[in-house]
């Protein structure tokens, strides 16, 4: 390999961001970014430091509350990890993570690389990292504009843990998602995890559901449950191709509205009732993965259910702040699955809520905002006292409410998030009572409106 | 055709006829299903994956073609967006050596061609009748289209990339079978087309219809010209 030895090289990618930093770039990316220039192979040489190896979370939705949650459990059981925990999730940001971990001299401060990794990136770090564990828990249409076409993301997964880097890992699926379950198929090591439950189950699939194909015949496939988007229980009846029996899995499942849920955990040994303080069947997906990684990985139910009744909302999903006195609750939205979910949650909630939907169309959101015709809006018709839309295409997300049976006149639009969020909060009414109002962000409307409530000192400024 | 959501599409059409008292009725028609001729006024051909287009072209031509030809051939609007549009011509490219063909009710040949995908926000301008138009929407494509020499085009390029990065043209039209790039919600964007298209699947004029509070359209429409640099 090319470049200055490593030590010289880890020495100037730090200064390189300490310096970012100093510039007011907060850019967690910035050293590892310099030091894959210095040493292209960086990323193996530190992570092959690491006496327990890595493992490795991608998906299109929730990888960073999965990665958290995984991370509670295995710190539970005493394992010291690096763990990529700002979601800097592309090669930059795993190579920030080790870099920060490791001394000059060799050696690193920990035993086991825990990464989530942006689901385009999954080849290339798998490629460097040698992961033991690959979990990989859906995929769902998500900025098509930046990544082309879901089934081109499975093309190169099912590439990296068939005949790539991956092709000796144990495996960690969703058993749900069937594009994500055929991975493992006619494939040694793999653990599937999956929903059991059918009082979750919903009418039929949603307009945003996405996989519908045997990638095995290419028949349409039938689903005899959907739980949330495309997932679900389903059967290909061409060949035969179907949901693989799931040895992690949830059932009893409570939903409690925007606040939490609960279900039973069983894994190979064992079960547990786990009290989950974050709300919806997708919390309870991500709960599964990091469950379905921890018992691979040798923690008992218990544990993780200990683990994951301490754990708390990454920034953004599913926050309460409080603004001027008035409760502000986040919810991230950024994609017609995960957003079906949040709008599935908030119609659990009694009552008409005063809703802030903020709409960015910056390359982290996608550019493209067609995005918001398939997510269904419609969920919350006469359910809206007032809406508040913000963000760079705000009257596009005023047009969706209307459309999705929103009066005109319980709309408004004030693009600056700054003015919205306190005309939105001015609005609020004072019946008594705490009146909630729900943010509905994009990813980088979210980041936005954290920089302002950190700014406000309304926010602590440590979340991740 | 029933392979993608192109929901926003397809609401627009539905409310706004409900709104002004103008039944509507969606009818899907899945693979293996036959159209039945004359029974619709606007067949909407959506985008799809690759995969699912694969599938959709050989139904398209095989077990819907003749109705096709003939329901265009009656002037029945006919709307093809993305994958829709790139059907509705004599033929695409889906790999170097995989040339699928269309139904032909268009004279483009859409080809694959070493280039990124083009991708962004559009405006185009528009002339169906009515003195020139804005369109504005957006465009993710891998395949060229280009036209025929007789072909004439829906509309001229004002920002973004068009049928294939080159020529300045965007879309095609034949009388009442129209192609277009701009996917995904091209009515919400744009409201008066929503209308146009109504009027002429009912074979009114647009000024016919009913008017309809458009302010948030309006806005809507201001904002997606913005966005493509307008
Ligand atoms: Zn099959």
């Amino acid at each position: 390999m090319s470049g200055l030895p490593l030590p010289p090289s880890m020495a100037l990618a730090r200064a390189a961001g300490a310096l970012s930093r100093l510039r007011g770039g907060g850019a967690t990316s910035v050293p590892g970014i310099v030091l894959r220039r210095l040493r292209p192979d960086a990323l193996r040489l530190l992570s092959s430091r690491l006496s327990a190896g890595s493992a490795v979370i991608s998906a299109t939705n929730g990888k960073t509350t999965t990665a958290a949650m995984a991370a509670a459990i295995l710190q539970r059981q005493g394992t010291r990890l690096v763990h990529n925990s700002a979601g800097a999730n592309m090669e930059g940001g795993i190579a920030s993570s080790l870099l920060e971990a490791s001394h000059y001299r060799g050696g690193i401060d920990g035993e086991l690389g825990l990464f989530e990794v942006d689901e385009a990136w999954l080849a290339s770090v798998c490629e460097q990292l040698q992961p033991k564990t690959i979990v990989l828990a859906n995929l769902f249409r998500d900025q098509l504009d930046r990544y082309g076409e879901l089934e081109t993301i499975a093309d190169r997964w099912e590439q990296t843990v068939r005949s790539g880097p991956g092709a000796q890992a144990q495996l960690v699926l969703n058993a749900d998602d069937p594009l994500v379950a055929d991975l493992g198929r006619e494939r040694e090591r793999v653990l599937c995890f999956g929903v059991q439950d059918d009082a979750v189950a919903l009418a039929g699939m949603a307009h945003a559901a996405d996989a519908k194909r045997c990638r095995r015949c290419g028949a349409a496939y039938v689903f005899d449950a959907v739980y949330l988007g495309h997932l679900g229980r389903y059967h290909c009846p061409s060949c035969g191709q179907r949901r693989p029996e799931p040895s992690v899995f949830a059932t009893e499942i409570e939903l409690r509205g925007v606040h939490s849920a609960a279900f039973t955990l069983t894994t190979p040994a064992g079960s547990a009732r786990v009290e989950l303080p974050l709300p919806g069947l997708y919390n309870v997906y991500n709960a599964l993965a990091a469950a379905a990684l921890g018992s691979v990985l040798g923690a008992g139910p218990e544990q993780i259910a200990q683990a994951l009744a301490a754990s708390r909302a990454a920034f953004g999903r599913a926050e309460t702040v409080q603004v001027r006195g008035r409760p502000l609750r986040i919810l991230l939205v950024k994609n017609p699955a995960g957003a079906n979910e949040v709008l599935r949650t908030l119609a659990l909630e009694p009552g008409e809520h005063d809703l802030l939907a903020i709409l960015n169309d910056k390359i982290a959101d996608g550019r493209d905002v067609s995005w918001i015709w398939d997510a269904d809006f419609e969920a919350l018709g006469g359910r809206l006292r007032r809406v508040t839309c913000a963000g760079t295409r705000a009257p596009e997300m005023a047009l969706r409410l209307k459309y999705a049976g929103i009066e005109s006149d319980r709309i408004a639009i004030v693009p600056s998030i700054e003015s919205a969020l306190a005309q939105a909060t001015a609005e609020l009414p004072r019946d008594g009572g705490d009146r909630t109002l729900y943010a509905l962000p994009t990813y980088t409307a979210m980041l936005e409106l954290r920089a302002l409530l950190v700014a406000r000192g309304e926010a602590d400024g440590h979340w991740t | 055709m029933n392979i993608y959501a192109d929901r926003g599409n397809l609401l627009m059409l539905r409310m706004r006829c409900q709104w002004r008292g103008i039944g509507f009725q969606l009818i899907e028609s899945g693979i293996g299903e036959e159209l039945r001729p004359g029974k619709h006024d606007l067949i909407y051909l959506g985008g799809g994956q690759d995969r699912d287009q694969l599938l959709c072209a050989e139904d398209l031509v095989g077990v819907k073609g003749q109705a096709m030809a003939g329901a265009a051939e009656q002037g029945t609007l006919i709307l093809g967006v993305c994958g829709g549009y790139q059907l509705l011509g004599a033929s695409y490219e889906l790999g170097p050596a995989q040339s699928i063909p269309g139904l032909g009710l268009l004279d483009v040949r859409t080809v694959r061609d070493p280039g990124p995908r083009l991708i962004g926000n559009v405006a185009i301008e528009v002339d169906l009748g009515e003195g020139p138009k804005v369109l504005a929407g957006f465009e993710n494509h891998g395949g060229r289209t280009r036209l025929g020499a007789a072909q004439a085009p829906l509309g001229r390029v004002l920002k973004g990339h068009g049928n294939d990065g080159a020529s300045g043209f965007e879309g095609a039209r034949s009388g009442n079978v129209i192609g277009t790039y701009l996917h995904g919600p091209l009515l919400p964007k744009n409201a008066w087309f929503a209308d146009w298209v109504i009027a002429t699947a009912l074979r009114i004029e647009p000024s016919e219809l009913t008017p309809l509070d458009d302010e948030l359209e309006r806005q809507a429409h201001q904002s997606a010209l913005r966005a493509a640099g307008l």
